[in-house]
């Protein structure tokens, strides 16, 4: 395998999204605290967009701006895919949102039950 | 312990699947079909030098709808689970500003540093905020981008000084407004150019300029003001929550 000679930068991006998404999982599947819980969530979010990025980025782009830098006609040989770019965009928006219902929703339950641990809310558990 | 056993399990799983996704990974040498219409075409047809723009506003200018839409719907989600009981709101509509007191007691004030630097910071903040989402169409950055960076003006004003009131109604009008006026502007792209959302009634001016790229600057500053008002209610709601609580157990 001649990648582990030449490690292509966007194995990196990709490799340490990979990672962050499994730590996330681990942490939502093993942490009873539902802010912990909520903090895997964000960091599986944040690796998805990682791998996200990674998989748009062409050999020696830049990014995909055409202005004095990257003249119009060499643009196609020099930046890097803008879709991957748009949807990480549009995804950390959803994420974000998401988010930020999930908080809310652990500030009720703490408001209402005083407690924050997962193991002591019993009703839904089956 | 059968538990532990499953996720770890389950995590091994994932690892493999990771493993192998990574393992046969190349670089790409060179755009895929798409991106390299978007790239090719892109700075012609849409005159806006940010490609990540043209496509996030026109390309795919209803998938950005929908995300607007999304960031509406977890926002009044927020809105809903925050708000505070019937009993209490009453009260709260007939003496806020007896609150807004109280609430000024319960709270140690900032410190002078602090509330003279937010005073000198904020307006800075927030022109830079508009700066971002103006630019969105020539530089990194845009609507959501600008955006978050006034809402993060409004939390350096939450915590530096607390005791502060936004008034609910004026986020309500901005945002109702410019979220409507980012539809009109799509419907004027079906009446007068090709498609929802086209940019291409307004002239598309000189390539690089401000006011070029027909109507993105407009969009993006109708984004900018509805994501930063967006995300200060949310904010004030935490607070407010928040605030909400501490007169409780008092």
């Amino acid at each position: 395998m001649n990648m582990l000679t030449d490690f292509p930068i966007s194995l990196i991006v990709l490799c340490s999204g990979l990672c962050l998404i499994l730590l996330g999982l681990w942490g939502m599947l093993t942490q009873r605290n539902l802010i912990r819980i909520i903090i895997g969530f964000s960091l599986m979010d944040t690796g998805i967009h990682m791998v996200m990025v990674s998989i748009g980025y062409v050999t020696g782009g830049t990014a995909p701006i055409i202005n004095d830098a990257v003249a119009m006609n060499e643009a196609v040989n020099r930046v890097v895919d803008p879709v991957p770019s748009a949807l990480v965009l549009t995804a950390i928006v959803i994420g974000l949102g998401v988010t930020a219902v999930m908080l809310s929703f652990a500030v009720r339950i703490h408001k209402t039950r005083k407690t924050l641990m997962i193991d002591k809310l019993t009703e839904s558990k089956w | 312990m059968i538990k532990r056993l499953f996720i770890f399990m389950i995590l091994a799983l994932m690892a493999v699947i990771f493993f192998n996704l990574a393992s046969n990974y190349t670089e790409n040498t060179s755009l895929s079909k798409l991106g390299h219409y978007y790239v090719e075409k892109g700075p012609l047809e849409i005159g806006a030098p940010n490609l990540v723009t043209a496509v996030v506003v026109t390309y795919r200018g209803l998938d950005t709808l929908g995300e607007v839409t999304v960031l509406f719907i977890s926002a009044a989600g927020v809105g809903l689970l925050l708000r505070r009981s019937r009993r209490k709101q009453d009260i709260d509509s007939q003496d806020r500003d007896n609150r807004a007191e109280e609430s000024k007691n319960s709270h140690k004030p900032a410190s002078e540093i602090v509330e003279t630097a937010t005073e000198l910071l904020l307006p800075m903040i927030i022109l830079f905020g508009i700066y971002v989402f103006m630019n969105g169409h020539l530089s990194p950055g845009g609507g959501f981008q600008g955006g978050a960076i006034i809402a993060s003006g409004t939390m350096f004003l939450l915590l530096a000084l607390p005791e502060s009131h936004i008034s609910r109604l004026m986020i309500a009008i901005t945002e109702s407004l410019s979220g409507f006026s980012y539809v009109v502007v799509g419907v004027l792209g079906v009446i007068m150019a090709g498609g929802f959302l086209d940019n291409r009634f307004m002239d598309l001016g000189t390539y690089g300029e401000l006011f070029s790229a027909g109507a993105i600057p407009l969009i993006y500053t109708f984004v900018g003001l509805k994501v930063g008002f967006e995300l200060s209610a949310v904010l004030d709601r935490f607070r407010q929550y928040d605030q909400n609580e501490d007169t409780d157990s008092v």
